[in-house]
């Protein structure tokens, strides 16, 4: 990839002939698009303004700006994997318009100052939306301040990484947040269940030797939590969904009309445990590959709509960090670079997801969940994918923005590719 | 036949051939330890790094006596004197080594896969010594030569192995050669001990030992590591004693000829009684003399030994 160039918000763009994709207007037709100032002014076909760049998108789709709901920044603290700079140039590269940041850092970001902080380091490349922790330092013992937080910005809440362990935490957390309308994204672990385990529970694992994490670890505890979601009426996200035991769990909750949402990564229906085999630790996550059953059934959770969204769980680690031995490697693999060609090619390609299902997965719905504004509509913020679905291309990590490389996709050819995107009038060609 | 592997990993991505192969090298070098002077001068001018990352006495005392024996230039690295304790990655120290030029590394470490990960970035052949719970080739192989030498061969021969299957490497790389071999393999231990979806590998499981006995020609019976029990894998090593302790009223249901074996350290009066460990059935000692004999026929082949080895051993001499 060449480096991104931006132009001013202040040009008028009219992006020509591109097929454009708006699930939420039921929209799928060839359309000419007029941007000024950042809004966009006018939707049609074959419009005219004499005054605008005009860019032909003709064989190309514009998508509402993706959105990726669970991403990890690094910034502050371990700035060598990634900082919110670098993190938002990945994104755009990766075809991203928003992304909202896991609070996971040194220190946690817990309190209204952090948040200020993140957002202060924003680039126009990317809008980043902090989630704040759900408890202080995230130690699952106090209920961080909430309220403070979301005044500044925060769009969720999240002690990612680490399970809020103590259930009347967590049903505090989610009646709380009932005050502000957005979900407690939860990190579905039962740690005493997963322990030292390495890769996923089973036949394989056992003959590979390395410790097992079972489907329970996760399952377990989603089920805890759509029970307190019912019990309080608060919102649950489940965050990295990986195994049929949780698909059932959320699409029972969906059907008893608890409010509860799911995403889950290109991982866990691309990969299986299999891809642990020769300890390679690019395919060390949490949680681990799952079976190939599993990942069936998480794509038919994502035929059906039981899993909402697709997150990357983008989790950058240094090549020192993750160049070791499998067990002892950091869990975690990027995403947001890789993400899009990835789910054009495994979903869209073979007939999984239509265009405009992929659209809702990426775009749609993340910006619903987390209230982000992301349509394509008259007098909205310009904020646009577009995308050429016949580009061909082949992982190569000494070019991405991100600062780390351990992407296990490396060498994979991928057909799709997003070309440039549109935030809040920014034009980046990528 | 040639042996063309670079590295000995684990048995499962052995052929049976290949495994024949370092069993009947090792018988030639087990003579060799039977002579006045144990020394055969083949790996002269070779340099083996036993790279022990993990405590070990038998099989570090057994890989170096093994080179030493073959009269290779030996060096021994242990966590304690390595840079590792300076924060040096496993990476960095194996290719520092390898830029002093040295022809194998021995490596045991407590990561499963870890010679793996060297092997796959290195040029020098790696040896593993136990990786994790994974594999421990050369005890896989020297269980073999053992079994081989009392039994004569492994067709339907049933194997029994009892204890801690679960955290064991001995016993994964037991399964995967008596089986390519021909051999029955079963398991016995206490569920929680028992790893999911061992059947898959084609073993019998058993949770009474007095139930597993009689069929048994061979019973392989593995160390129980004490702190399972703080874990929670065990109610109490008293009670585990009662119902997997290899003890004479157990034996006494046993087949006559049966031969027992154990890899070593032995909890005694945990996992088998000392009459039976030090009794007639038992072979533990020949395992530990087999042994460097094996670990002489991997360092041999894995060095490039493709003559016929006696030949080798007359011109050398």
């Amino acid at each position: 990839m060449s480096k991104s160039t931006i132009q001013n918000p202040q040009s008028r763009i009219h992006l020509k002939g591109g097929r454009v994709i708006d699930p939420q207007n039921h929209r799928d037709e060839v359309l000419d698009i007029l941007i000024e100032e950042g809004r966009i002014t006018g939707i049609g076909a074959k419009m005219d303004n004499a005054r605008a760049e005009v860019i032909d998108i003709k064989g190309q789709y514009v998508f509402p700006g993706l959105v990726d709901m669970h991403v990890h920044l690094r910034e502050p603290g371990r700035e060598d994997e990634e900082t919110i700079a670098s993190g938002s140039r990945a994104a755009a590269a990766g075809g991203f318009t928003a992304i909202a940041c896991m609070p996971n850092t040194q220190p946690v970001i817990d309190s209204q100052g952090l948040v200020q902080f993140i957002k202060s380091r924003q680039i126009p490349e990317c809008r980043v939306y902090p989630v704040g922790a759900v408890t202080k330092g995230s130690l699952g013992e106090e209920l961080a301040e909430i309220g403070d937080m979301y005044q500044s910005g925060i769009v969720g809440i999240s002690d990612d990484g680490k399970p809020v362990t103590n259930s009347n935490l967590m049903r505090r957390a989610l009646d709380y947040c009932r005050m502000f309308d957005i979900p407690v994204i939860s990190h579905c672990e039962d740690k005493f269940l997963s322990a030292d385990g390495a890769m996923n529970e089973g036949a394989l694992a056992t003959k590979l030797g390395l410790r097992g994490i079972p489907n329970a670890a996760e399952a377990a505890m989603a089920a805890r939590d759509v029970m307190l979601a019912d019990l309080t009426g608060g919102r649950v996200h489940i965050a990295h969904v990986s195994c049929a035991e949780t698909v059932d769990i959320i699409r029972r909750a969906k059907r008893a009309g608890i409010k509860v949402t799911a995403e889950t990564c290109p991982q866990y229906f691309i990969l299986s445990q299999e891809a642990v085999i020769g300890y390679d630790s690019m395919m060390r996550v949490n949680p681990p590959l799952r079976s190939k059953a599993d990942v069936m059934t998480i794509i038919d959770a994502l035929k059906d709509g039981t899993i909402d969204c697709i997150a990357t769980d983008h989790a950058p680690h240094s090549s020192e960090e993750k160049e070791v031995e499998f067990d002892q490697a950091p869990c975690g693999m990027l995403g947001l670079e890789t993400s899009l060609g990835l789910c054009w090619t495994h979903l869209v390609e073979r007939n999984i997801l239509t265009v405009s299902q992929l659209v809702e997965k990426m775009a749609v719905n993340p910006a619903r969940i987390l209230k982000i504004q992301n349509s394509i509509e008259p007098e909205a913020q310009a904020n646009l994918t577009i995308f050429d679905p016949l580009s061909e291309w082949e992982v190569d990590p000494s070019k991405f923005r991100s600062k780390s490389r351990n992407t296990p996709f490396k060498g994979c050819k991928i057909k799709g590719k997003a070309v440039m995107t549109i935030v809040d009038g920014h034009l980046i060609k990528i | 036949m040639k042996w063309n592997k670079k590295d000995l990993l684990d048995l499962e991505s052995l052929s049976a051939e290949e495994m024949n192969m370092i069993l009947d090298t090792a018988k030639s070098f087990r003579e060799v330890l039977n002579r006045p002077i144990k020394k055969v001068p083949i790996l002269r001018g070779k340099t083996i790094v036993n790279m022990f990352f993990e405590p070990s006495t038998r099989t570090s005392a057994s890989f170096d006596m093994a080179a030493k024996r073959l009269m290779a230039d030996t060096v021994n690295i242990s966590p304690k004197t390595s840079a590792v304790q300076k924060g040096e990655t496993l990476l960095d120290t194996a290719r520092n080594l390898e830029a002093m030029k040295i022809d194998l590394v021995v490596m045991r470490h407590s990561s499963s896969g870890a010679p793996h990960f060297l092997a796959s970035r290195i040029k020098a052949g790696v040896i593993n010594a136990g990786d994790g719970q994974h594999a421990h080739p050369t005890q896989g192989l020297l269980d073999m030569f053992t079994i081989k030498e009392k039994r004569g061969g492994f067709e339907g021969l049933k194997v029994l192995i009892v204890g801690d299957v679960t955290h064991s490497r001995v016993a994964r790389s037991n399964i995967n050669g008596l089986l390519k071999l021909g051999a029955q393999v079963s398991v016995c231990g206490p569920s929680t001990l028992i790893p999911i979806g061992i059947e898959q590998l084609g073993v019998k499981v058993y949770y009474n030992l007095d139930e597993a006995i009689p069929q048994a020609d061979v019973i392989n019976v593995l160390r129980l590591q004490l702190e399972r029990q703080k874990k929670g894998l065990l109610p109490s090593l008293r009670e585990y004693s009662l119902h997997f302790c290899l003890d004479k009223e157990r034996m006494a249901k046993a087949k006559g000829d049966v031969t027992i074996m154990h890899p070593g350290p032995m909890n005694r009066g945990i996992e088998i009684d000392p009459d039976v460990a030090d009794g007639e059935r038992s072979v533990i000692l020949d395992q530990v003399t087999n042994g460097v004999a094996v670990r002489m026929a991997v360092l041999y082949l894995l060095s490039g030994g493709d003559a016929p080895l006696a030949e080798a051993i007359k011109k050398e001499a």
